[in-house]
């Protein structure tokens, strides 16, 4: 075995993966990714099944080392800078980390969340089914809890094997989609208001709920209901009229009028808009929400076969490098926003 | 008896869950409907229904937009929600012991006050009544019950506590409740119990079902610290008892 020792991370890093399912009857939340798309790429470059565990990075910088033995890794999701040692990798490109090299990432531009897969995965014991941290709950593991400075996770020594990167479609940028309900009842013409309106995601957010601001969504009839169950994506309304999406750390029940749910197609892009950021909704049918989520499920098994060999098609990094007489090193999949690594960067 | 039951509302949650509403009120015939459609999907699955979630007034039901679509799924949930219930399980019914007052129940004074009664009468008439589970939710174990006298009616606290501790027995509106974590509760806290209704590496992990009957009876400190260490190492310290 080798060790992945946890340098340096911020807050909110965690380790997640699917989601613990079968429990909320019980008030038990799923957790899990918030972008599962990214945690899937991350695995699938590191040789994991797709929903596998990995390390939840939010926006902050990050610093891991490998100890005992060389540790092969991926990472996707968010836009940042990447380093071992001195030395630019790209992202969605495995790698492998030799004994005692430390893999630096910056902090996350223009989204939030990024994948660390490792290959072989985070060995742990899966309590429902799950190694995702939820630990208002008490569970996870490794930890059971956020990871901090100086954990280790125990993982598999690097195997032999060519390096590969992945080619992911481009994002849409388009509006978040979501199907009205269940209680759009509760709010006769603030919907069309919801739907005309820009929103920005409130920096108070976190993996229990986004906070939306933006113009003051009134309720019909008061926003106090009968408790009911919530869904990752359920749109509530408190009384401030400031909606509140539900995001995979939410309580499983809530007593807020809930407007519109995100489709589950969206709810992975919506989670990485970063605070601030001007977006909108759009609704759509039924029929085209559930279209949008088989095709996100045929993306995400269409990963595997999006697989290459780096250095093919795509820049070779070295050579990139190399070739660069000014010297500075650039990071050929966010060349367009390189900046010097700054660990005390932006949070959403 | 009707030949079939009124028609709930189908309303959507998301392309991946259907809420089947039976009522928008705390409404004791809308929940037994509700744990009656859940206790169906258990005994008979539906195809592309992955877990359920009851509630007061409703069921949340989660399903997989690969193997079914809203019309279908929604439809059928209709169809099979007005289903006179067939003949109906007899419920387990669990006595939980409770600390009333003091540091256990740092409100216990003021709710009595509030209601006009003397603390004797609060424990008495909340240790008395019978309550069935109607919904777990929010976080792991909360148990939300239905059955509270309604002289001890009273609206929830303004400004809701962040943090209550773990075991927390409130009363809020008409509704009581057992809280398993600590955490934020905007009700009045009348005691305590040693009772776990969700532990980690026990089993049962989660002790009270949907649908359970609890009566609370109250119990010493002295008493509670001692069935709390034991609960800590894995006891139930709840008996069941013949309904």
């Amino acid at each position: 075995m080798s060790k992945l020792v946890v340098t340096a991370v911020g807050p909110a890093t965690s380790v997640q993966d699917g989601g613990r399912y079968g429990a909320q009857r019980y008030g038990l939340t799923p957790s899990g990714a918030m972008d599962r798309l990214a945690l899937a790429a991350a695995n699938c470059l590191a040789g994991n099944p797709m929903f596998g565990a990995a390390i939840e990075l939010g926006p902050l910088s990050a610093t891991f080392t490998a100890r005992d033995g060389a540790i092969r890794i991926a990472v996707a999701g968010a836009p940042r800078s990447a380093k071992v040692g001195a030395h630019d990798v790209p992202l969605l490109q495995s790698l492998t980390l030799a004994d005692g090299e430390s893999l630096t990432l910056g902090s996350a531009r223009g989204e939030v969340f990024s994948y660390l897969a490792i290959g072989g995965g985070i060995p742990g014991v899966p309590m429902f089914g799950s190694l995702a941290v939820n630990a208002r709950a008490g569970l996870g593991s490794p930890y059971p809890r956020p990871l901090q400075s100086g954990d280790e996770l125990q993982v598999a020594a690097a195997s032999v094997s060519g390096e590969r990167s992945i080619a992911l479609p481009a994002k849409s940028d388009g509006p978040i989609r979501i199907v009205p309900g269940p209680q759009d009842d509760e709010f006769g013409d603030a919907l069309s208001l919801f739907l005309d309106s820009e929103w920005k995601i409130s920096g108070t957010s976190d993996r229990m709920g986004y906070r939306l601001e933006g113009p003051v969504i009134k309720h019909l009839h008061g926003h106090n209901i009968v408790s009911d169950g919530t869904v990752n994506g359920s749109i509530q309304v408190p009384g401030n009229g400031q909606p509140i999406v539900l995001m995979p750390d939410r309580g499983t029940t809530g007593g807020y009028p809930k407007i519109a749910t995100v489709i589950s197609a969206d709810i992975g892009r919506f989670a990485q808009i970063p605070a601030g950021r001007g977006f909108r909704f759009k609704a759509v049918s039924m029929r085209d929400a559930q279209a949008a989520a088989r095709a996100m499920d045929a993306l995400l098994h269409s990963l595997p076969s999006r697989l290459r060999e780096p250095g093919g098609f795509d820049f070779n990094i070295e050579a990139l490098q190399n070739a660069n007489v000014a010297g500075a090193a650039v990071n050929a999949f966010d060349a367009g926003t390189w900046q010097p690594d700054n660990s005390s960067g932006h949070q959403p | 008896m009707a030949a079939t039951l009124s028609p709930p509302r189908i309303l959507p949650s998301g392309d991946a869950a259907i809420t089947v509403e039976f009522s928008r009120t705390i409404d004791d015939e809308a929940n037994r409907r509700v744990l009656a459609l859940d206790r169906l999907l258990m005994t008979s699955p539906v195809d592309g229904v992955t877990e359920t979630v009851p509630t007061y007034r409703s069921l949340l039901v989660h399903y997989d937009p690969l193997r079914v679509d809203y019309e279908t799924l929604g439809a059928n949930l209709s169809a099979l929600a007005q289903q006179p219930p067939t003949q109906r399980e007899a419920a387990r019914r669990w006595r939980i012991p409770v600390t009333y007052g003091g540091e256990y129940g740092i409100d216990l004074e003021e709710t009595a006050k509030a209601l006009d009664l003397s603390t004797e009468t609060l424990i008495a008439r909340h240790a008395g009544a019978t309550y069935r589970v109607a919904m777990i939710g929010f976080t792991p174990g909360w148990s939300y019950l239905s059955g509270l006298d309604p002289t001890l009616e009273l609206s929830r606290r303004l400004n809701p506590r962040l943090v209550t501790p773990a075991g927390t027995i409130p009363i809020g509106g008409v509704q009581a409740g057992i809280q398993c974590l600590a955490g934020p509760n905007g009700w009045h806290l009348l005691g305590r119990t040693p009772v776990r209704t969700y532990q980690f590496n026990r089993e049962p992990v989660f002790l009270l079902e949907p649908g359970d009957e609890v009566i609370f009876y109250p119990i010493e400190a002295k008493e509670f610290i001692e069935r709390d260490r034991a609960a800590e190492h894995g006891e139930i310290v709840a008996e069941l008892v013949a309904s």
